[in-house]
């Protein structure tokens, strides 16, 4: 077996397992679809770039848990292409969980901002693909993160940036964890966001479950408490992920919740 | 000086569209006319320093030019890792404009103070720091930092000297005691107790509102054996960079500014200038007292 859910628990890190040193099953070509209980099913364009960025190494729960959503902003929603990376009026997304790298460097390989070659040896020294992400050393990465909570501040600040130049097409899609609401500043964001209507963010959590404590009635009520429009949607059903992604009504902030469970 | 801010940063807003201002409460009143006439630009995020400094690194990766404003310990120290990370490793920038200084609030309390708020920017790589010693220097030094595109930190306060000082950063001479002097090195508004202070004595006295990047290159030209920093925030914030700038040469450094511990006294901001020995009196005994070390013959 390619990977063992079952034993990673909730690592938070993705790429700090160390490498087997033998009887490793070498990078190979896209694995078929699996039998329970096999690792989640991976879109198929992303399952090479993430097997050569495996190299071997087990990945935790969380990455799987990102990779779907990640997928349809890529491939469905997204106005931005390898070629556009520093057009004034392409859609933004802010990676504000950072360490959900894996599957982010394997979508933007698998879409052409990345050569494949650099999913080799990732987080090595001549890498430009770390741990968490750099947005000076990787083409369509917004910003750099790692530290929970600075993301969706930042994609407020970008909204009103682009609004204040006239630039009202492009929506900023930020991407948060269930635990890394537990940052306050974040609630910062989404009490702003919501009073001033701030119609052109898009808020994704992922819900994994792994808020220490939780969120009674649903990560979505704290957003919805502050006047966003919300959804909760299968983050692993890329229909309704694309359904939801697009349902902001352009009047006030949006946020889906993306519930990934039972890995 | 926070009346002139208002003023110039007023006009900024007006005259560049890459301008934008970004407060948490603190000034919005004053700023009612502007934001009247930029509500795009112009933007009161409530009581909210963390998000005060994200929406500042967010408006500047759209390209925009943010100022952000707020009383100096919730401006520097409160969000420090999003000066950190929202800005400084974004790769991009802003000009951070704060008032309330080291205890400019005394009878506020602890909570209001902050004199170490140049330390904590001097983690930071590449920042600019502008100090006034008067209202007649904020002006030109908003626009220049605005007019940049690196970022700066420009330290406002009710203390000032009699009169303004143009300087272009490089330290200026405003009391030469001849080659070989001693070295005084006062920062904003500290320079007239410093004068004051050194009044009778053959001491050489050098003002710069701008301690970051330090003009090192002068402090060697002007320096002799005996150097002497006062500044208006935490005691020793500069010293690393004269004892960088001048390893080569065997000197002392006398290094006076606001103390660490947290006095647990209201009062006055002259009470505390006092109470931490920068008005012209205490600078007087400190810097005798260093001066007479020098002479001590050799044992």
């Amino acid at each position: 077996m390619r990977f063992n859910l079952q034993a990673s628990g909730m690592t938070m890190t993705t790429a700090n397992t160390p490498r087997p040193t033998g009887g490793a099953t070498p990078p190979g070509p896209a694995p078929a679809l699996p039998t329970v209980p096999g690792p989640p099913a991976v879109p198929g364009p992303v399952a090479g770039p993430l097997e050569r960025l495996r190299a071997g190494r087990e990945f935790g729960a969380n990455v799987y848990s990102t990779i779907d959503v990640l997928w349809v902003l890529y491939d469905r929603i997204l106005r931005i292409t390898p070629e556009t990376t520093d057009d004034p009026d392409r859609d933004r997304f802010l990676l504000s969980k950072g360490h959900a790298v894996a599957g982010y460097y394997a979508v933007l390989a698998a879409k052409g901002f990345i050569p494949p070659d650099w999913l080799d040896d990732q987080g090595g020294p001549d890498s430009r693909l770390g741990d968490h992400p750099d947005r000076t050393l990787v083409p369509g990465v917004e910003i750099g993160s790692g530290s929970l909570g600075h993301g969706l501040g930042l994609g407020v600040g970008t909204a009103l940036g682009l609004r204040a130049q006239g630039l009202l097409t492009p929506r900023v899609y930020v991407l948060l964890g269930d635990a890394e609401l537990d940052e306050g500043s974040n609630h910062e964001a989404i009490a702003y966001a919501g009073a001033t209507g701030l119609a052109s963010l898009t808020a994704v959590v992922v819900d994994n479950h792994s808020a220490t404590h939780g969120w009674p009635g649903g990560a979505a009520t704290r957003f919805t408490a502050n006047g966003w429009t919300a959804v909760t949607v299968d983050g692993r059903d890329h229909d309704a992920l694309h359904h939801a992604l697009t349902g902001h009504d352009n009047h006030r902030p949006h946020v889906v919740v993306a519930v990934v469970g039972g890995e | 000086m926070r009346q002139t801010f208002v003023d110039t940063m007023t006009d900024l807003l007006a005259e560049d569209p890459r301008t934008a201002l970004v407060l948490a409460d603190i000034s919005a009143a004053a700023f009612t006319p502007a934001a009247a006439r930029h509500p795009e630009r112009v933007l009161n995020v409530g009581i909210r320093e963390q998000l005060m400094m994200g929406v500042a690194g967010g408006l500047a990766l759209t390209g925009l030019r943010p100022v952000v404003h707020s009383y100096a310990p919730f401006l520097v120290e409160r969000a420090y890792e999003q000066i950190k990370l929202d800005l400084d490793h974004q790769a991009v920038s802003a000009v951070l404009v704060s008032v309330g200084a080291s205890y400019d609030r005394a009878a506020a309390g602890r909570t209001h103070l902050s004199p170490a708020d140049v330390s904590l920017i001097d983690t930071l790589h590449g920042w600019t720091v502008h100090v006034p010693g008067h209202p007649g220097e904020v002006s030109a030094l908003l626009r220049d930092a605005v007019a940049g595109d690196g970022s700066a930190y420009l330290r406002l306060s009710i203390l000032h000297n009699d009169r303004p000082h143009g300087t272009d950063g490089a330290l200026t001479v405003v009391r030469d005691a001849g080659p070989g002097a001693p070295l005084l090195v006062a920062v904003g508004p500290v320079l007239d107790a410093a004068l004051d202070a050194v009044a009778d004595l053959g001491v050489t006295v050098a003002y710069t509102n701008r301690p970051r990047p330090f003009d090192t290159a002068g402090l060697r030209k002007l320096a002799g054996t005996e150097v002497i920093l006062v500044e208006p925030y935490l005691a020793g914030t500069s010293s690393r960079v004269v004892s960088d700038a001048l390893a080569d040469r065997p000197h002392r450094l006398l290094a006076l500014g606001v103390g660490h511990a947290d006095l647990r006294r209201y009062g006055s901001a002259e009470d505390h200038t006092r109470w931490h020995g920068l008005d012209a009196a205490g600078l007087r005994r400190s810097i005798t007292r260093f001066l007479e070390a020098a002479l001590q013959p050799a044992r």
